[in-house]
Parts: structure tokens; sequence; C-alpha cells
């Protein structure tokens, strides 16, 4: 627990940098990566991920040195080489995206792999740390790197933001972003370059092999929670963030583990959390939804069969009990009874020593199904030309989704109708 | 006679990998190979937390349900959750694979496995790994029985198979309306791919497995039309990615299976240069004559 | 072919009430309708109508429907061996590395079961299906080669293999030359007059006359089906392609964005990842 507190006061003028360096390139990536998404490019982002290794490796090579600008400028370039061959390879033969995309990301990393342990093998002794590029490590964020990686991030945020408007109508309608005169080719090729930016400086702090992560799992899981792709792109920025701050916390506290691991686990959290609890989109907000949705229809339909029942007998503030209910149609016990006090709870019911009454609201209510019933069940026989016969299943349906709006239009198409096609008549309030 | 174990081994692999991967690419599944390859790491490092050995029947059976369980949740995320499906692979293998990694780091004392392992296998050590009985005769390197069994089981179901493999492939809704069960071969052939995945993950690694599932049949496809000629040729590509990865880094002391990897690419390279030059040369010597 | 005993016997395929959804949005709206056998039958409708989809819902390859199909008086499994579907060209990738008589032969799939590889008298019957649609010259042939009037008569010819009683083609004269439309026009008139039944989406309105006996005619809901001469008319054609049932498709769109429950949700049947 001290280490928690030594941390998180920010005291050790170290651990602030390891904190903003993480924080601003999880963060920066997860920006990007939420056009990434949007363009359903994803697992591109993984391969150029996958294929930064060997650039990296070869310009240690070459320069024999681990300078972050060196290292960040061939990472940069197998990143875009990938990409290009991926397109070319797509493009000139009969082989699909996906396979040319998981081609080039393993025969990248395989040719990177080997670089790098004929590096390690040399024992080279600044060679220590390239290894740290495949899982990440937050806390080797210092000094120079730092500044390098700052400035990248920082140009990454910023190009989002000047074209922010380019970006998102290019992911929503390519066609449309052409015909308005957009120079749609040049603004693809921006965002191109963003993500291998992006992965280039990601990396430091997630590692090669898991990168991808930072550009999918904050954008995926933002997208649960909005419409707008302005809000899901802070929020991934946001997710991006917490993300990376645990990374540099784990890296701090437990110098032995990777970091990257870790922050795409605690993103994978956020984002597993998101499907199933984002409101609107969540799956089990859809599942709570559905239940609310069938418990509707269920007190629905008995106030339908009251109303049917008060039809009947030309009176429709009588006691009844739930045996005449079930006359009219049959329920399940327990659906029946959770629905009749419900009912009473909201006041379309009243009960007295077991029997139930309909109250003036739950007459209406039951009135207005019974009318939305038998006027669709008009409609499918005189616009769909179905057999009177056919559509009360349908009706059975329908009856409970139509809005006003919708009930005004049937009214009117069906010129305010008096009789549904069983000669039943059709009520209005 | 440890270098014809070792490339024997990687034989072996590159083979199974090969055919399986064949069907990959064709339903355009490639990256849901990828994603299985490894997702399946988390499975192998609790499998042998329990065992406490590579006991290789249990690791298979586990792998394979983790396999399936992936395929499974890609799904699910898809359906339930209307991911789209790029994202909802790479979310779901990300973090199987990083749990997998931190569990290594975890329990690295008492797991005979590291991240190198997981990065590019330790096909090196092939000749070392015998198989011993409780009697103490010596039946040779482990994995390659464990290689050539997992190379029989791929061999009989795609022989079994065959018919519906095809179908499904090529076209499943045709598949479907004859009564032939697409979700059936299709986790049936997930199942596999984790089988291979992980019986090849000894020897090449979680990462390196996928260009063995790609590549291979990528090149072969781009020099045949003829579903059975691809897996013959994926089938000698994989034995001479085999030899050549396994002298490549004999030469510059590097990882085998990186240099399997390596020349995965230099093969699918040529291929492609040569099938995508080819007839432009033969129309611009025709131009010429005429 | 079967003489008549009574009224179902001479039926082909019913439709009860059937109501198809995609991702809970109704697609067709409860459909009811009979074919006799031995006929020639277009299903006709402006784009998005639910032409294949109808189709589609027959051979079970549509997650959510209620209502029923019978085929013969029977539940598609019981019969679906004498049942052939041929999809629609572009729903396959034409550079699966395939031959022709591959292709053909897996109409056979269905009658040889599992493990069992097609025999010589398969062999033989797809030959023979090839040579009836005029590609017996291109039996080695691999399918990337194809143009796209022979890819039709070799999705054809894997259909006649199936040596089925019923055919359902979607568009199967979509995107071919004149010549082959006119070949298969003048092979499904025989299948036909042999007693078989074939149903067949159709797009062209100027050929229907001379095409077919029977016709569908399809607009989210079912506008008529009968014998050509009576329900190929104007007013049902207007029917048909003019006016747009704006608020049903109002309807079946709030029903996808509330989530609204179907009436029965059968359980997903397609390939899991399409």
């Amino acid at each position: 627990m001290n280490s928690f507190f030594e941390f998180f006061s920010f005291a050790d003028p170290n651990i602030r940098y390891v904190v903003l360096g993480s924080i601003l390139l999880t963060a920066s990536s997860a920006i990007v990566g939420s056009f990434t998404f949007l363009q359903k490019k994803a697992l591109v982002g993984d391969a150029v991920a996958h294929a930064v290794l060997p650039g990296v490796c070869l310009s240690f090579i070459l320069s024999g040195e681990k300078n972050p600008l060196i290292l960040v400028v061939g990472a940069f370039v197998t990143g875009w080489l990938s990409l290009v061959l991926i397109d070319v390879i797509a493009a000139r033969s009969k082989i699909k995206e996906d396979t040319a995309i998981g081609l080039v990301l393993s025969v990248f990393f395989g040719i990177g792999i080997f670089i790098l342990t004929m590096i390690q093998k040399s024992g080279a002794a600044s060679q220590t740390g390239l290894d740290q590029y495949l899982f990440g490590k937050a806390a080797s964020l210092v000094g120079q790197d730092l500044v390098v990686f700052g400035i990248v991030a920082t140009l990454l945020v910023l190009a989002v933001y000047f074209l922010f408007k380019e970006f998102t109508l290019i992911a929503f309608d390519k066609e449309f972003a052409i015909s308005l005169g957009i120079p749609v080719r040049r603004v693809e090729l921006v965002l191109t370059t963003l993500t291998v930016l992006a992965v280039v400086i990601g990396i430091q702090a997630v590692g090669v092999v898991l990168m991808a992560a930072m550009l999918i799992t904050p954008a995926a899981a933002a997208r649960f929670w909005t419409e707008k792709v302005i809000t899901m792109t802070w929020l991934a920025a946001v997710f991006g963030a917490i993300s990376g701050l645990t990374g540099a916390y784990i890296s701090y506290v437990a110098p032995s583990m990777p970091t990257g691991p870790w922050i795409v686990v605690v993103v994978s959290t956020i984002a597993f959390f998101s499907f199933f609890m984002a409101p609107k989109k969540g799956i089990f907000y859809k599942m709570y939804h559905q239940s609310r949705i069938k418990a509707n229809i269920n007190d629905e339909n008995i106030l339908k069969a009251l109303y049917h029942l008060g039809e009947e007998e030309r009176n429709f503030y009588q006691q009844r009990s739930t045996e005449d209910i079930l006359t009219k149609r049959s329920f399940e016990r327990t659906p029946l009874f959770k629905g009749l006090r419900r009912l009473k709870r909201q006041g379309y019911l009243d009960e007295k020593d077991g029997l139930w009454t309909l109250s003036l609201e739950g007459k209406e209510k039951g009135q207005r199904v019974v009318k939305l019933h038998r006027l669709w069940e008009l409609y499918l026989t005189e616009y769909l030309r179905i057999a009177p016969d056919h559509v009360h299943d349908d009706a059975d349906t329908i009856e409970h989704i139509l809005t006003p709006e919708l009930e005004q239009r049937l009214e009117k198409l069906l010129d305010y109708p008096t009789v549904d096609p069983h000669e039943s008549e059709i009520p209005y309030g | 006679m440890e270098a014809l174990q070792i490339i024997l081994a990687g034989s072996l692999v590159a083979i199974t990998c090969g055919l399986l991967g064949c069907y990959l690419i064709l339903r355009k599944m490639a990256m849901v190979g990828d994603a299985i390859s490894h997702a399946v790491l988390p499975g192998i490092v609790i499998a042998f937390l329990i065992s406490g050995s590579r006991d290789s029947v249990i690791m298979l059976l586990g792998a394979g349900l983790i396999g399936i369980f992936t395929t499974f949740l890609i799904e699910f995320f898809h359906k339930r959750g209307r991911l789209q499906t790029d994202a909802s692979i790479g979310v779901t293998f990300t973090w199987l694979f990083a749990i997998g990694v931190i569990l290594i780091s975890a329990y690295a004392g008492k797991v005979d496995l590291d991240q190198d392992c997981v990065l590019y296998g330790e096909i090196a050590y092939v000749p070392i790994d015998l198989w011993i009985t409780k009697s103490g005769t010596i039946l040779g390197p482990r994995v390659l029985y464990i290689a050539s069994g997992v190379l029989v089981i791929i061999l009989v179901f795609i022989v079994l198979g065959y018919k519906e493999l095809f179908l499904t492939t090529f076209d499943p809704a045709y598949a479907a309306a004859i009564g032939i069960s697409t979700t059936l071969w299709h986790y049936l052939l997930m199942g596999a791919v984790s089988i291979t995945t992980v019986a090849s993950f000894e020897s090449v690694g979680a990462i390196l497995v996928v260009a063995l599932l790609i590549a291979p049949p990528a090149t072969a496809y781009l020099l045949t039309e003829d579903l059975k000629k691809m897996m013959i040729l994926s089938t000698l590509l994989g034995v001479l990615i085999s030899i050549t990865g396994y002298y490549l880094a004999a030469a510059f002391d590097g990882p085998i299976a990186g240099g399997m990897a390596t020349m995965a690419g230099v093969f699918f390279a040529l291929a492609f240069v040569f099938t995508t030059t080819a007839p432009r040369l033969k129309r611009s010597i025709k131009t010429e004559k005429g | 072919m079967t003489t008549v005993r009574n009224g179902k016997k001479n039926i082909a395929l019913e439709l009860h009430d059937l109501t198809v959804s995609y991702d809970r949005k109704p697609v067709l709206w409860d459909v009811d309708l009979e074919l006799p056998k031995g006929k020639l039958v277009g299903i006709l409708g402006p784009n998005g109508a639910g032409k294949s989809t109808l189709i589609k819902a027959v051979m079970g390859l549509t997650p959510n429907s209620s209502g029923y199909v019978r085929l013969f008086d029977r539940n598609l499994d019981e019969v679906r061996d004498r049942i052939s579907y041929v999809p629609q060209r572009e729903s396959v990738d034409w550079d699966f590395p395939a031959s022709v008589l591959d292709v053909v032969l897996m109409g056979r799939y269905g009658k040889l079961g599992l493990f069992k590889r097609p025999r010589k008298s398969d062999k033989e019957v797809a030959l023979d299906c090839l040579r009836k649609v005029g590609m017996e010259a291109y039996t080695g042939r691999q399918i990337s080669q194809l143009s796209g009037g022979q890819q039709q008569r070799v999705f054809l010819a894997r259909a006649l293999a199936q040596q089925a009683d019923l055919y359902f083609m979607d568009e199967p004269f979509a995107g071919v030359d004149a010549a082959t439309e006119k070949a298969i026009i003048g092979l499904l008139r025989d299948m036909s007059s042999k007693g078989n039944t074939v149903i067949v989406v159709h797009h062209d309105l100027q050929s229907v006359t001379e095409y077919f006996d029977w016709v569908i005619l399809l607009n989210l809901r079912l506008v008529a089906c009968g014998p050509t001469k009576e329900v190929f008319n104007a007013e049902l054609l207007q029917e048909t392609y003019g006016g747009k049932l704006t608020l049903l498709s109002d309807v079946g769109n709030l029903m996808k964005h509330q989530h609204f429950p179907n009436r029965e949700a059968n359980a997903s049947r397609m390939n899991p990842l399409k």
C-alpha cells in the first residue's frame, strides 16, 4: 500500500515523467485508433504494430545506438512498407485482404525476431532495452525518449484536431466525401501516417505484440457509450489514459513485469464492462430492455382482456376475478399476478378482495390496444390482401408497438373506419 | 542427426499448419487463425500450472476448448454486442494473450515457459527433449511424437471431411440448403486450428505459427487453381521452409522459427513476383513478336 | 408424375402466414400461397421486395420467421433431397481453387451422406448434367476462368445433378449473355414439362409472359400468386411496383430500433461468421 501512495502522490519527478509519458502515449494511440476503428481497419493496425519490429532492430544495427529518434524513423519506414505491401498484394493478386494482413504481419514479425535475436546474441552492450519493444516498459520512459515521444504524441493529437471533420466524413461515407471535393486520398494518407506514428510511439508503453489493443480496444469500448464521434474519441482517450496510468504504476511496483499486458488487461476490462453494461447498446441493457417490453406487452394484454370482457357485458367497470380474465386470454399465473399488481400500482386497476376493476385510465389504455389491434387487422386485409383469418397473430404484436403518430396515420389512411374485418367495432376514445 | 530432427519437427508443424491454413484463407478467416494462435496462450499456461508438466493430451484438449471459446467470444461480441468483426477479433485475442503473458511473468519460477518461448518457440531443443518411458527406454524426441500425432489427426479430419469442408468453404448457403451444418464444420475447423497451434507452440511460438498458417497456403494459392494441388504445394512448401529456415538461422546464428517465418515470406515474395509479372512478360514478348 | 388423389397431393410448395425478419425488421409480411406441381414459376417484384428472402426462408437460410413452410406436404428436413437451391452467382468467390466438375459434383453431396466420396456413377451424372447445359467441353476447367454465363450454367448443372423435384433459383439470368439466357430457359421449360417445379427469381418484366406459366408478385407482402394469364396484368403490376407501403416499413423500422421481440424466434442456422 505504501508504494501506492508513494506513486500517486507524484512526488518523485521520475514518476511524474513516467506517468505523463504513459498517459500521453496510450491516449494519443486511442485517439488515432478511434478513426482506424471507424474505418474498419482495426487489424491493419495490428499488422503495422508487428511490422515495426524489424524497423526498430535494423535502425539499431545501422546506427549502433538506442537513439529514440533514429529508432522511430526505422519503425516508421517498415510500418509504412507493411501497409504498402498489404495494399499491393490485395490489389495485384487474387489474395484477399485478410490473408495479406496476416501474411505481412507474421513475416515482418518473424524477420524482426530474427534480427533481434541476432543483436542479443552479438552481445552489444547498449542493446539492453530493445526487447522492451516486445511487451513494453513504461518505466523506461525517461529524458530524451520522453521528449521525442511527447512531441510526436502532441503532433498526433493536433493533426486529429485539425482534420477531425475530414476523418469523420471519410470513415462515415467515403463516396460522399469525394463528391464534396475533399482530397480523400491525401487525407487517408495522413490518417495512415498518423496510425503508423501512433504505433511507433505507443509500443514504448505496450510493446509491438499487444499494440493493436491500444488502437482498437479503447475505441471499441467508447463506441458503446455514444453515437457522437467527438465524444467517442474523447472517451477512448480517457480509457487509454486510465490504462496507461495503471501500466506506469505496475511498471513501478513490479519492475520485472512487462507493462504491455497489464495495460491491455485494464483496457479490455473497461471494454468488457462497456459491452455488457453500457446504456442502450450494452448486452445486459438490451436484455433488460427486452424484459421491460415483454412485461409491458403482458400488462397491455391484461388490460385488453378486461376491456374485451367489458365490451361483451357492456360494463367496463365491473369487478372481475382472474378466472374471468383467463376466459378471454391464456396467461401464465406468475406473469398474470405480477402484471395485475403492477397495473394496480400504476393506477390502471383497482383491487378489492382479489377482484379487479378497470380504472378510467385502465379502460382507456385497454381500449387503445383493442383499437390498434383492429385497425392493424383492417390495414393488413385492405392493403396487404391478407385473409381475415390470418391477420390476428400479427395484430397481436403490432398493437403494442404503434406510436400515437403511426396511429393517426393509420386512422387517416383507412379513413376512420368503424368496424374491423371481423365486424367488431373499432372504439374511438 | 540433430539438424535432421529439428528440420523434421519443423516440417511436421509447417505441413499441419499449411493444410489447415488452406481452408482458413479460402474462408477469409486468416485473422481468426491469428487470433486463435494468440488466444491459446493462457490455456497452455494454465494447463502447465495444473498438470505441472507438458502433459500433451491435457494441453491439446484444453487448448482446443480455449480456441473454440475464442471463436465463440468473437462471434458473441459481434452478434449480441453488434461490435464490428475486425474489432471483435482484435479485442478478444489481445486480451487473452495479455493474460497469458502476465501468467507467465507471475509464475516465472513455476512454469517452464518464458517470453522467448512464446515469441519464437524452442525448436532448437527438440533433440534434447526426449521421451523416456518409465522403464527407461529412450523413444526419441518428444516433440516429434506430438507433431506427427497431430498431423495424423488433421489428415484424418481433412480426408474424412473433405467433401463437407470443401462445400461449406466454397458455398455455405448451398451447403446449408442441402442439409450440411455450416456451424458444425466451422467449429470443427476452429478446434482443429486450436489443436494445431498448441502443438506448434513449443516449436515455433505463438506468433510465428501464424506465418506457417498463412504464408504457405497463400503462396500455393497463387500457383494453382486446384484445392488438392494447393494442399500438396503447401505441404512441399512447408518442408522447404523448414529446411531453408534452419540453415538461414544456422548461418546468421538467429532463431530457427524466425528463420522459417522469414523464408516463408521469401517464398511468397518469389511466387508473387513470378505470378504477377510472368503474364505481363508473356504479353510483352508476344507484342514484340507481333 | 403422381396421380392426383386429393388437394394437397398436387401442391409442391405451401407457405402459411410466413413472416420473415432480418434484424427484427420484417421484410416479408404474412405470406400465404400454394404452388401446384410441374409449373415454371417467376417471382417478381421491385428491388428490396423480398424475392430472394422468400426462397431463402423456404430453404431455412434466414434466421427469423414465423408461420410455416410445407414442401410436398412435408417439412423441409423430410424432403431435402427432393429440393434444389441455386444461390445468386455473386454469392460465392469464383477465385476458389476448384474445377467445373468439382462444383457440379457438389450436387451429389446431399445424396452421398457424411464421409462418403463421390462414386463413378455420381461422376457420370455430373458429366451428363454438364452436357445438358452445354458445358461438357469445360469439365476440367478451373472455375476462375469462366465467364458470367458459364458460371451460371455450372450452377445450373450442379442443381440438375441433385435430380430434385423442386428447384429454387435466385436470379439465374442476372448478368448472363443472351445465348445463355435462351439455353437456360429452354432447359427450365424442359424440366417443368417433365413434372418438375421450377421457381425463379426474375427481374425482366418483358420476358415474363414468354417464360413463366405462373407468377408470384411480391413487395414486402404477397400481391398476387397465380397463372401468368390471370395475374400478370397492369393493375396488379401497378400495385406491386407502384406506391410504397411507407406505413408498413415505418412499423418495421420501429420494431428494429425498439428491439421488439418477434413472434417466434428460431435459432440462427446460417454460417456464424456471415
